[in-house]
């Protein structure tokens, strides 16, 4: 257990290094030049030299990549993770601000196309041939080739234009104060970017937990359960269900980075303000602590998921409760 | 996805698989009599399908050998009650079908570059006169708010789009075929090292990589191509890997080594057959995702530049012009997207069921 523990820490703070050196080294030896892609073009042909050269120096264009990287490193380790230029505030406040809308946003797609996944794919391997299975199996493979946002701007034309259920994007009402937001109206804009998340996100598992309900149905556990009397639903329930829980749930966890890079695309249709649209604005605008900071939270979320999901393996399915996480790579 | 035989049987009818396969067989075969013998039913059948008298009598014959070959042969039950299930319509064989289907997509999507490269310029013409037009007979997708016609436009667009997606999937298959094969191949060491960093590619999300990587070539077509190659290959990679250990494994290898065959021999012809068919498989599978993830990344700003045709500006701009109602703008490039995706999705389907022997029967 000790050793499973250790092996991972370690493998986690290489990732780490690796994603914010890779960020730092992608970003550095990009031709954009951060002072003209902020200010703007118009505003930049009309300053003065002196105005370039100190925002230059502010956006740190001067210092080498190595000196940036062992700084920022540096006060990586002591929790500070840089200040945003871009934003003027530091990464971990921008980051902070913006988390909750993200997750809020990825914690419902991920629960709801989860459970609806699972439920559809459960439905159609168990009606295999019938229409049922048809109509799943044939949305399936459609979403699969639908582009996330431009879903998101179908549900916008639909939803907000033509039928005004919905509002037309961010996270609150436009004009009313901060503290008078109320919790209903933050679901209410939710609901739309989370409604796109979700339905693009089934796709994946509802077809894996189908072929897994057809292999687990012509098993000769379920034959007897059968001869035992047991009907199709109630040889599901008794002995399909735990069969199928184990891949849906490491799908479902591995799906993590899938959905982070969803929440980018969504959260830019819907103007939501997470983590995602920072991620964009700190990419359009060369602001690398940022740009660093949510390429390495992101990672980390993923590193997350995979790893609940071995720890998982051993709880859903006795035979990998071996305390140790190899066996899980089948 | 994958049909158990004993559900293809219930669905063909009663005579179940070998009745299906019989009359497959005959069907593609050049003449229907030579084959018949395979199975009891399959005389009566070829007898039953053929078009004239003399095919009867000659399916009949063969049915029968042991009877006496009289020109007449007039059967126990009259001339034509000898047919005991007549299949519902002639039909192709599946895989005659299967490589219909392949042809099918592929020259549509042939037709979609040639067509979008041959209109590019004329998806660019503004006209004043007529923007912000809904869809009609003269602009079946609408026009946009500086009356360009967005049926071009769209063409334009996806033609871009594919050829992007086809050079970035190559690339990808390209570097996922090199370092499979190094970590297969080239010790523990190497293997460790492509293992990691398969790892490390696929644990960030792949848009913030895209958009890591786009940024750092400067955005533009260069961005985009360069960012989809160096973030796609992981999995095909793994593939790869995995074709060729268990490739190395396998006892035909071991038997060619014992004959005294050199490497290269080995791995050119005994492990390239088997390994390629999965390769080009999962090279083709990997155009759905390039071309959505260009697509993806453009619409968010890192991709192509606006004055260049691609799904994604288009996509991006209409943002803009949505609340004013103009719903054209966004529905129909993105429908048509979704079926290039399709397409090339439905060839890459065809082509694995061709070449992968176990669905050879399919």
């Amino acid at each position: 257990m000790l050793r499973f523990i250790a092996r991972n820490i370690v493998k986690f703070v290489l990732l780490m290094l690796a994603v914010s050196l890779v960020t730092f080294v992608l970003v550095s030896v990009s031709p954009i030049d951060p002072v003209q892609a902020n200010v703007g073009q118009a505003a930049y042909v009309n300053m003065s030299e002196a105005k370039r050269a100190q925002l230059a120096e502010y956006w740190g264009a001067n210092t080498p990549l190595w000196e940036r990287y062992a700084s920022w490193l540096a006060a990586a380790a002591q929790g500070d993770l840089g200040t945003s230029l871009r934003y003027n505030a530091p990464v971990a406040d921008v980051i902070a601000a913006r988390a909750l809308n993200s997750l809020a946003l990825m914690a419902t797609a991920w629960v709801a196309s989860g459970v609806l996944g699972f439920a559809l794919g459960i439905l159609a391997g168990a009606n295999r041939g019938r229409l049922v299975d048809r109509v799943v199996k044939g949305y399936c493979f459609l979403l699969a080739s639908v582009p996330t946002f431009w879903l998101g701007l179908v549900f916008l034309i639909v939803f907000s234009v033509w039928l005004g259920w919905f509002p037309f994007g961010f996270s609150v009402p436009i004009g009313v104060a901060a503290s008078d937001v109320t919790l209903a109206d933050a679901l209410r804009h939710l609901a739309l970017p989370a409604l796109t998340l979700s339905v693009t996100g089934v796709a994946n598992i509802a077809l894996h937990t189908r072929e897994k309900t057809i292999d687990v149905l012509e098993s000769d556990y379920v034959r007897f359960a059968r001869a035992r009397g047991l009907g199709t639903w109630g040889a599901l329930r008794h002995h399909g269900l735990r069969n199928l829980a184990l891949p849906a749930l490491t799908l479902q966890f591995a799906s993590i980075s899938e959905i982070f890079g969803g929440s980018v695309l969504v959260e830019q249709v819907f103007s939501y303000p997470g983590l995602g649209q920072a991620a964009v604005t700190a990419g359009l605008g060369g602001d690398v602590a940022l740009l660093a900071g949510i390429a390495v939270l992101s990672a980390a979320f993923v590193f997350g998921g995979n790893l609940v999901a071995n720890v998982l393996y051993g709880a859903v399915d006795p035979r990998i409760r071996r305390g140790e996480g190899s066996g899980a790579h089948a | 996805m994958r049909e158990k035989p004993f559900a293809r049987a219930r669905r063909a009818g009663s005579f179940g698989r070998v009745r299906e396969d019989g009359w497959a067989a005959a069907c593609e075969g050049d003449g229907a009599p030579r084959i018949a013998p395979s199975g009891d039913s399959s005389g009566i059948r070829a007898a039953s399908t053929g078009d004239g008298a003399a095919a009867a009598a000659e399916g009949s014959r063969v049915a029968t050998p042991a009877a006496a070959p009289s020109p007449s042969a007039p059967s126990l039950f009259g001339s034509r009650a000898e047919v005991l299930h007549r299949p519902r319509a002639a039909r192709m064989g599946n895989r005659a079908l299967t490589l219909a289907a392949l042809a099918l997509a592929v020259a549509a999507l042939s037709a979609v570059v040639v067509s979008g490269a041959l209109v590019a310029d004329a998806a660019t013409a503004t006209d004043f006169s007529q923007k912000n037009l809904a869809p009609s007979w003269a602009h079946p997708f609408g026009t946009d708010w500086m009356g360009r016609d967005m049926l071009l436009r769209t063409l334009a667009g996806l033609s871009t789009s594919v050829l992007v997606g086809l050079l970035a999937a190559g690339v990808s298959a390209a570097i996922a075929l090199v370092l499979g094969a190094a970590a297969a191949l080239g010790g523990r060491r190497v293997d460790a090292a492509v293992t990691w960093l398969i790892d490390l590619v696929m644990g960030v999300p792949h848009i913030v990589l895209l958009i890591l990587v786009s940024f750092a070539l400067g955005k533009g077509a260069l961005g985009v191509t360069v960012g989809v190659a160096v973030t796609h290959w992981p999995s095909l990679a793994r593939v790869v890997r995995a074709e060729i250990l268990q490739c190395r494994q396998s006892a035909f290898v071991a038997t060619a080594r014992k004959l005294g065959q050199g490497p290269v021999r080995i791995a050119t012809r005994h492990m390239l057959p088997y390994v390629l068919p999965q390769f080009i498989v999962g090279l083709i599978l990997l155009f759905p995702h390039a071309i959505l993830h260009e697509a993806a990344i453009t619409f968010l700003g890192f991709g192509l530049p606006p004055e260049q045709p691609a799904i994604g500006v288009i996509l991006s701009e209409s943002m803009g012009y949505l609340s004013a109602g103009m719903w054209w703008l966004a529905v129909f490039p993105g429908l048509a997207l979704i079926a290039c995706v399709l397409l090339f999705d439905g060839a890459g389907s065809s082509l694995r069921k061709l070449v992968d022997p176990h669905s050879a029967q399919e």
